[in-house]
């Protein structure tokens, strides 16, 4: 569903991205690993041509996002951080996305009621909580009922109950036969998640994988991805 | 829903997403948040007080009443084009822009779309503002002083004209707000522009006084007489005629807009 060749992003001295080739499956969550500053998140934004890619490209169903005739009926993301207004309400925030891509308006309830949020849907999104904005987020995402899913961090901040809703829907999402990329740098929630991995470290792939060949190759998941980035940490691309 | 039956689902609707689309997206954005209605209600609200405040304190007979009518116009300017400047530094500063741009990835397409729906909703109010004042400044004139009246020459233009100069000002804005990308930053660059430089340019420059903003609404736009000349002087000021000072405003916005969109599909959201 996602493929990407050659992918490459650099910020002035530094390499973020550096020629990153993969593939993302239908069916299947995939885990994008990879310690704070690898490159996961100028990734996501180049797929979703946020972000001019310096050399390569990155494709979703063999188009360019770009390219894309209803991009929020194909991709849906989640991307870092905030990316409502604070001043306007969750449904209000969801009818102008949906709008854009001629959604129907019965779908922004849909969304609400699926992350469990239309208690507060007429309230202003600033007033929410990190879990809530996190359910936001979720609700944008899911708005155009896409085949292809990027969530980046989506656990981040979350309490467990939010991060096992999180976890069982991006099952369910995949078990559907959507495309699910999910980034982490917890290696436990990828353990728990993912069925495929792609590690990568300072833009590099260091791994395309599955979570159980990985693991068989040390003692834990964990230290098999230790090994693997060994050398890469530290923070050389845009912070995360 | 199997991988099939989306494939399906997703056929049906056939084309892709254009204007109208985007334009009801940014319309809801607009509409959606309470600060636009609160800016938009100030401003016609001020532009009515001063023309009242004028009308009242009007002793004379003589001079241009429907240009001290629109007197509020000016200041009200300053509104729209923080709230043009908002439209899209607002999105940067939320991180909605990158929500914005995923959905339509044809950028020009998302500035256009803004543009048109805040020029549309601006020069509403604007024109509501502009006839507001004209009629409320002429009533609130003391007895024995005719308030004017549209029918007379270039009063008419004057009012529409003036209504206009909010919307134009806004887009200047926005313009500005997509060129510069911080709330701040732009706010700075459209007061600077639009008033800091018209202070000085009077004083340095009188020459080029006239093609700044604020000298053509307020001479040029809402006058009826644009030349304006006491009888006396042995020099007429340098004005430009209404006509042309509004040419002059929708090409600073449009030169705004233009390096804004240009901008807009180069830089990384």
């Amino acid at each position: 569903m996602i493929e990407t060749r050659g992918l490459t992003k650099r910020y002035g001295p530094v390499l973020a991205v550096d020629a990153l080739s993969f593939d993302i499956r239908p069916g299947v969550v995939t885990g994008f690993l990879g310690p704070n500053g690898s490159g996961k998140s100028t990734t996501m934004r180049m797929i979703l041509g946020l972000d001019r890619p310096d050399a390569g490209s990155a494709r979703v169903g063999g188009r360019r996002y770009h390219d894309l005739a209803w991009p929020l009926r194909t991709v849906g993301a989640l991307l870092e951080g905030r990316a409502f207004h604070p001043g306007r309400s969750a449904r209000g925030h969801l009818a102008a996305l949906a709008a854009s891509n001629a959604i129907p308006a019965r779908r922004v309830d849909e969304v609400l009621a699926l992350v469990g949020l239309t208690g507060a849907a007429g309230r202003r999104a600033g007033k929410f909580s990190l879990g809530m904005t996190q359910r936001l987020g979720i609700a944008a995402a899911l708005l155009g009922d896409p085949e292809v899913l990027l969530l980046d961090e989506p656990v981040n901040g979350l309490d467990p109950e939010g991060i096992r809703w999180i976890r069982d829907l991006m099952r369910t999402l995949a078990g559907q036969g959507r495309a699910v990329l999910v980034s982490s740098h917890l290696i436990s929630e990828m353990a728990l998640t993912a069925d495929r991995l792609i590690v990568i470290g300072q833009g590099r792939l260091l791994a395309d994988t599955t979570v159980a060949a990985l693991s068989a190759r040390s003692a834990s998941l964990e230290d098999a991805f230790l090994e693997l980035t060994a050398g890469t940490a530290g923070y050389r691309g845009r912070p995360a | 829903m199997t991988a099939t039956a989306r494939a399906t689902a997703s056929r049906r609707t056939a084309g892709h997403y254009r204007f109208r689309q985007v334009a009801r997206m940014e319309w809801i954005k607009l509409r959606t948040l309470r600060s636009t209605w609160w800016t938009l209600a100030i401003t016609g609200a001020g532009a009515v007080a001063m023309a009242v405040a004028i009308g009242i304190n009007t002793r004379s007979p003589r001079g241009d009443l429907t240009n001290n009518a629109l007197a509020g116009v000016v200041p009200g300017l300053l509104l729209t084009g923080v709230l043009g400047v908002l439209v899209v530094t607002s999105e940067y500063t939320s991180g909605l822009i990158r929500g914005t741009l995923a959905a339509v990835p044809r950028r020009p397409l998302v500035l256009a779309a803004k543009a048109a729906v805040f020029a549309g909703t601006t020069l509403l109010v604007g024109e509501a503002a502009s006839f507001t004042a004209f009629f409320a400044g002429g009533a609130a004139l003391r007895q024995g002083i005719a308030a004017p009246a549209l029918t007379q020459p270039g009063v008419l233009r004057a009012v529409v004209l003036s209504g206009a100069s909010f919307c134009l000002i806004g887009l200047l804005g926005l313009g500005l707000g997509a060129i510069i990308r911080h709330t701040a930053a732009a706010v700075g660059a459209l007061v600077g522009g639009v008033w800091i430089l018209t202070a000085i340019a009077a004083g340095v420059a009188p020459g080029a006084a006239a093609y700044l903003p604020v000298i053509i609404i307020g001479n040029s736009l809402s006058a009826t007489r644009p030349e304006n000349c006491p009888a006396h002087a042995a020099q007429c000021p340098h004005i430009l005629s209404p006509w042309a000072g509004l040419g002059m405003l929708s090409l600073y916005a449009a030169i705004a807009l233009a390096a804004g969109g240009w901008l807009l599909t180069r830089r990384d959201a």
